[in-house]
């Protein structure tokens, strides 16, 4: 009895080992700008830019396959920022992938909701809390906004309201500086050198 | 040699896995709707059974068999593969990444492919030697992949048929399922001639 215990703890001792092992030797390292990027967009996981999320799209991008303009809930913000990190021109946002709006919030009339789940299940963030045939609700802080759950609700219960600034959410804002790009620097190199020559 | 040859055609012909012996089912219909994925589907568990019915092999004959707690099969084998998987996994990652991206979620599922444990204990219970046990293992493996990427490819004609409305979906894919398996069951004329 004893023996077979341990028999088999040591066998799984030592797979652990292996495995164990086997995780340090074939280590991976990810791309790390595509982290970067990662970082940068919004995590609304809205797929307004084509892409199955934003993590897929961060990796189109150092892939040199997407622009960096296809974020409409990121906004200029964004852009600039992707701009900054990549060295490259920050373009206008384009328009086919949508507008760049307030941050807003979904909240579900909960007088109609049937609970017919639907709504859960495109929720890419699990913001929405409820089972089947009892009502749902929004967890307002874990909403993104991505407004998917809208056009699956099957009574039109789910409606979007802006985010109100409450003393905890209310945040300096930004000064606006306009910092130079690359392109004006180098503008500004090439225009020194014609003056002293 | 010649007895290595017959384990071979046996396991890929005559006793396939997946229509003849009925393992290994849940792949067989849910990895095969395109013949893309099924082919990635069919290399990976290749690797996987050869590997594992050579590990579960060594556990069995080192550890178990000397010990006398045969009756602990089972359990340990599916920690073999558990961790057959889990390191094929870690090692695709590493030196192939393409690799990985094709196979994407099947590697890991391989872990809960019936055929895998089912060619481990059966080498127990047909009391195969070393070099029999990997053959088995790489027989079934040809085996379920020659019969993954066929079956792929039917599906992907059939999805452009005009199938009677009834028959859509599922219930075309079991009858061809089926047809198939009463295909292969004739290869079993094989061994008599």
């Amino acid at each position: 009895m004893l023996a077979t215990i341990l028999a088999i703890a040591t066998l799984a001792i030592i797979f652990g080992l292996i495995l164990g092992f086997a995780a340090i030797r074939f280590k991976v390292e990810g791309d790390p700008i595509v982290d970067k990027i990662d970082a940068v967009l919004p995590q609304t996981q809205c797929g307004q830019c084509t892409y199955p999320g934003c993590r897929p799209y961060a990796e189109a991008i150092a892939n040199g396959e997407a622009q960096i303009n296809q974020c409409p809930p990121g906004g200029e913000a964004v852009i600039h920022e992707l701009a900054d990190l990549l060295g490259v021109d920050p373009l206008p946002l384009n328009e086919e992938h949508g507008e760049h709006t307030e941050k807003t919030v979904v909240y579900i009339d909960e007088q109609i909701c049937i609970g017919c789940t639907l709504c859960i299940q495109a929720c890419p963030v699990d913001a929405i809390a409820g089972a089947a045939k009892l009502m749902h609700t929004v967890i307002e802080d874990e909403c993104t906004g991505c407004d998917l759950c809208i056009p699956v609700c099957p009574v039109d219960c789910i409606y979007v309201k802006p985010v109100t600034e409450t003393i905890n959410t209310w945040k300096w804002p930004l000064p606006e500086v306009n910092q130079p790009t690359l392109k004006d620097l180098l503008d500004l190199k090439h225009i020194k050198q014609e003056q002293q020559s | 040699m010649a007895e290595y040859a017959l384990i071979l055609i046996s396991t890929i012909l005559v006793n396939n896995f997946v229509l003849v012996k009925f393992l290994g089912l849940c792949p067989f219909m849910g990895v095969s709707r395109k013949l893309e994925t099924a082919i990635g589907m069919g290399l990976a568990t290749a690797f996987v059974l050869t590997l594992s019915s050579i590990c579960s092999y060594l556990v069995n004959e080192y550890l178990l068999a000397p010990l006398g707690i045969e009756y602990l099969r089972t359990i340990t084998f599916i920690l073999v593969i558990a961790v057959v998987v889990q390191f094929t996994e870690m090692m695709v990652h590493k030196t192939s990444p393409m690799l990985y991206q094709v196979l994407g979620i099947f590697l890991p599922l391989i872990t809960t492919n019936c055929a895998v444990l089912g060619v481990a204990l059966l080498n127990v219970q047909t009391e195969h030697g070393f070099i029999e046990s990997a053959l088995y293992g790489f027989g079934a493996s040809v085996g379920f992949s020659l019969v993954l990427v066929l079956f792929a490819a039917m599906r992907e004609r059939i999805d452009a048929a005009d199938v009677p409305d009834p028959f859509r979906g599922a219930s075309i894919a079991l009858i061809t399922a089926g047809l198939m398996s009463m295909a292969f069951m004739g290869f079993a004329g094989l061994v008599k001639g």
